[in-house]
């Protein structure tokens, strides 16, 4: 089994989807001859030609836009946005047209479209490369949101989503781009929208996607040497949300923290907190609690540490949690 | 998709092509690469000797000030730097063109504006450490801050320029006021950009918009935006174009200086395309070799701005060695200027996020802030 990095899975993933439909098609700035700026489409234009992957004039909204005539006339257009804090451009397109074509058009006009946006801080970048802007994407009906926080989900994920015929935002964690895991390209994959536990435990559940999975895994092991045993569930889909699992898990330890790097007003975890509450408020020994970033602009990077949720402030409200 | 190896093979008869390092027979240049002073019909200017060591200092300075802080970008200083090495000439010809009065919306990479402009190139190596995101007074300054999502600051300086015409701020050759807006060719297929070509035409603002044509944005080159040259888009908006030597400090001076001048004037806004070469990375974290040749390089070097200021002021004569010794001093100490006071700057307080986002604090940021700042003493009782 191959040791990929989360950006070769992607690659990895791109390819095949290339490979199993002719219609599949990649657009983007810089994602040709330089793989675009984190490689995760390194060598597709040189295998797959110019038609197939391109390089676009450098304007959001053109690439969103252009993909949607793409998608109308059968194409299946995977749009990357080269950072996050540049798929603003392109919000008129994704909330405006793109969310609503298949409502419009009572089904007639399919969007497949699939926008790739590496998302997230801590690399130590300057301003507008470390946003999280998934609750607007999350917030708008027609769109699927989803995010991989492992090179496993995020060789299939991406499939699957260049599957489906549902226009998805994909968020790519760009600060675990690098981290590597053994990727079995044979296994029948989990559905993309369903939430998974990822690490089994009893006493609190800590709920993240993305980057943060990973930090909540981490805050785990190290609750474990202070004997509490943390649940931690990876949401994978933000919408659909997978409630179920959701439910499940808390149900069991009866007590939930949601964590993410995007600040908290009117964030995921507000949503999951306030169904979580209407649905277990009998159930549960502590309200739903939160870890994110704060509701301030994202700071300059030698402060992002203090702005990012880390396992210290995961364990602390952990802490809160359990003192109820 | 246009044919990468022929980037302009479907451009008009009546277009001039220009590949990346041939602009055209409708350049304007004062001073070839050769450092062999000509005239121009339009754009003539007098200069004294004074002046033109003027120029040549500010050359050698800006360039020091890129190369210095791209080397505290490799020693791990800065988080990342983008440099302006080959646009020299381009950005302080522009930026000595500007009066006092006059407003400059730069991009990221206006460095040598900046220093023109009068900002302590500390305060640019602020933003690429990471301790600020804005870094200066834009209105001490009259230099907005850096703009990194691309073209959306030509819309600021429209509407700056807007404003200036409401105030009656224009038509005197002195006291009237213009705005320059500076953006890159990549930058020219933003909707943004193009918005604010409209909005200039329409309202007629005083206002310049600068194009740095360095013949890529990032990976992608120019053919790749646009399939006529880009001082032409001008007309087809309403308002003129001209495309100069952006390798030429004195013909850059010069265009932008009418330019400038017609805006103040109340004539409106004009495109300048300068015409250059980005001889470095994108940024530090580029890999130019993936996607351009050497070659292409070697062909700019030849044009290098500095070189054909110093060729130009030894053939004049009116500089002797003491100059530029003189010069390379300055520009010594005013690298180890930069690099101590880079290495001392310190990291911003944590607690300074919550500040300055809104005029008037909010109750949640305020809860925030203090709830942070508890959460932090905290951890200063444990360790102690
Ligand atoms: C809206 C937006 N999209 C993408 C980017 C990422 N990006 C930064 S610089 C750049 C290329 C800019 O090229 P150009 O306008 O020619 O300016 P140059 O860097 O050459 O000075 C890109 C795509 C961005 N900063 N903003
Ligand atoms: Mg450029």
């Amino acid at each position: 089994m191959p040791q990929l990095t989360m950006a070769k899975a992607l690659n990895e993933g791109l390819r095949k989807a290339m490979e199993d439909d002719p219609k599949v098609v990649l657009m983007g700035e810089d994602i040709g001859k330089l793989g675009g700026v984190f490689r995760v489409t390194d060598g597709l234009q040189k295998d797959f030609g110019e038609d197939r992957v391109f390089d676009t004039p450098l304007a959001e909204s053109g690439i969103v836009g252009t993909a949607i005539g793409l998608a109308i006339r059968g194409y299946r257009p995977v749009c990357e946005i080269q950072f996050d804090g540049f798929v603003f451009p392109a919000y008129d397109q994704i909330v405006s047209q793109l969310a609503k074509m298949h409502a419009r058009s009572k089904g007639t006009l399919k969007m497949p479209v699939v926008v790739r946006i590496p998302f997230g801080g801590g690399i130590g970048a300057v301003e507008h490369h470390s946003e999280s802007p998934e609750a607007y994407f999350a917030h708008t009906a027609g769109l699927k949101v989803v995010s991989c926080s492992n090179p496993v989900d995020a060789y299939f994920m991406i499939q699957q989503a260049i599957k489906s015929d549902d226009p998805i935002i994909f968020f790519e964690p760009k600060r675990r781009y690098w981290e590597k895991a053994e990727v079995d390209t044979s296994m029948t994959p989990d559905s993309l929208w369903g939430a998974r536990v990822v690490r089994p435990g009893t006493d609190v559940t800590l709920l993240a996607y993305g980057p943060m999975v990973k930090t909540c895994m981490d805050a785990a092991t190290a609750a474990e040497e202070d004997g509490r045993s943390l649940e931690v569930v990876d949401l994978r889909s933000m919408s659909p949300l997978d409630y179920a699992t959701v439910f499940e898990s808390v149900r069991r330890t009866k007590r939930l923290v949601v964590v993410h790097e995007a600040p908290s007003f009117v964030g995921l975890g507000t949503e999951i907190a306030a169904r979580v509450s209407e649905e277990l408020y009998y159930e549960m020994e502590a309200p739903v609690l939160r870890v994110t970033g704060f509701d301030t602009p994202y700071p300059p990077s030698r402060i992002e540490e203090e702005y990012l949720p880390d396992l210290d402030r995961v364990l602390h409200v952990v802490d809160r949690s359990l003192a109820y | 998709m246009p044919a990468k190896d022929s980037p302009l093979a479907t451009a008009t008869e009546t277009t001039p092509v220009a590949t990346s390092s041939t602009a055209g027979p409708e350049l304007v240049q004062l001073l070839t690469p050769e450092g062999e002073r000509v005239s121009h019909p339009d754009y003539d200017i007098d200069l004294t000797d004074e002046e033109y060591r003027g120029f040549y200092r500010d050359l050698v300075l800006t360039r020091r000030i890129d190369v210095e802080a791209t080397a505290l970008q490799r020693q791990g200083e800065l988080g990342i730097w983008a440099a302006l090495l080959g646009q020299e000439a381009a950005q302080v010809g522009s930026g000595r063109a500007l009066r006092p009065q006059d407003f400059a919306f730069p991009t990221y990479r206006e460095h040598g504006v900046a220093w023109v402009r009068g900002v302590d190139p500390l305060r640019l190596l602020g933003l690429f450490r990471g301790v600020d995101n804005g870094g200066w007074d834009p209105i001490a300054t009259r230099f907005q801050l850096y703009t990194i999502v691309i073209g959306s600051q030509t819309l600021h300086a429209t509407g700056y320029a807007m404003g200036i015409n409401k105030d009656g701020a224009v038509g005197d050759a002195e006291t009237g006021e213009a705005t320059i807006a500076y953006f890159g060719d990549g930058a020219s297929s933003q909707g943004d950009v193009n918005e604010a070509f409209v909005w200039a035409s329409v309202y007629n603002a005083p206002i310049v918009f600068f194009c740095q044509n360095n013949q890529w944005g990032i990976s992608t080159p120019t053919a790749n935006q646009t399939r006529i040259p880009l001082y032409q888009r001008a007309r087809g908006f309403g308002f003129p174009g001209v495309r100069v030597d952006g390798n030429d400090v004195l013909a850059s001076y010069a265009v932008t200086r009418k330019a400038l001048d017609d805006a103040r004037t109340g004539q409106g806004p004009t495109l300048v395309e300068a015409f250059t070469y980005r001889m470095g990375a994108h940024t530090t974290s580029d890999d130019p070799t993936r996607y351009r040749l050497a070659s292409e390089l070697e062909a700019w070097k030849l044009k290098d701005p500095l070189e054909r200021m110093k060729a130009f002021l030894y053939k004049q004569q009116i500089v002797d060695n003491t100059f530029f010794e003189s010069v390379e001093a300055d520009a010594d100490e005013l690298a180890a200027r930069i690099r101590k006071g880079c290495l001392e700057m310190p990291d911003p307080d944590p607690l300074s996020m919550f500040d300055s986002v809104y005029a008037e604090q909010t109750p949640l940021l305020a809860q925030e802030r203090e709830e942070f700042g508890r959460y932090l003493a905290g951890f200063q009782g444990a360790h102690a």
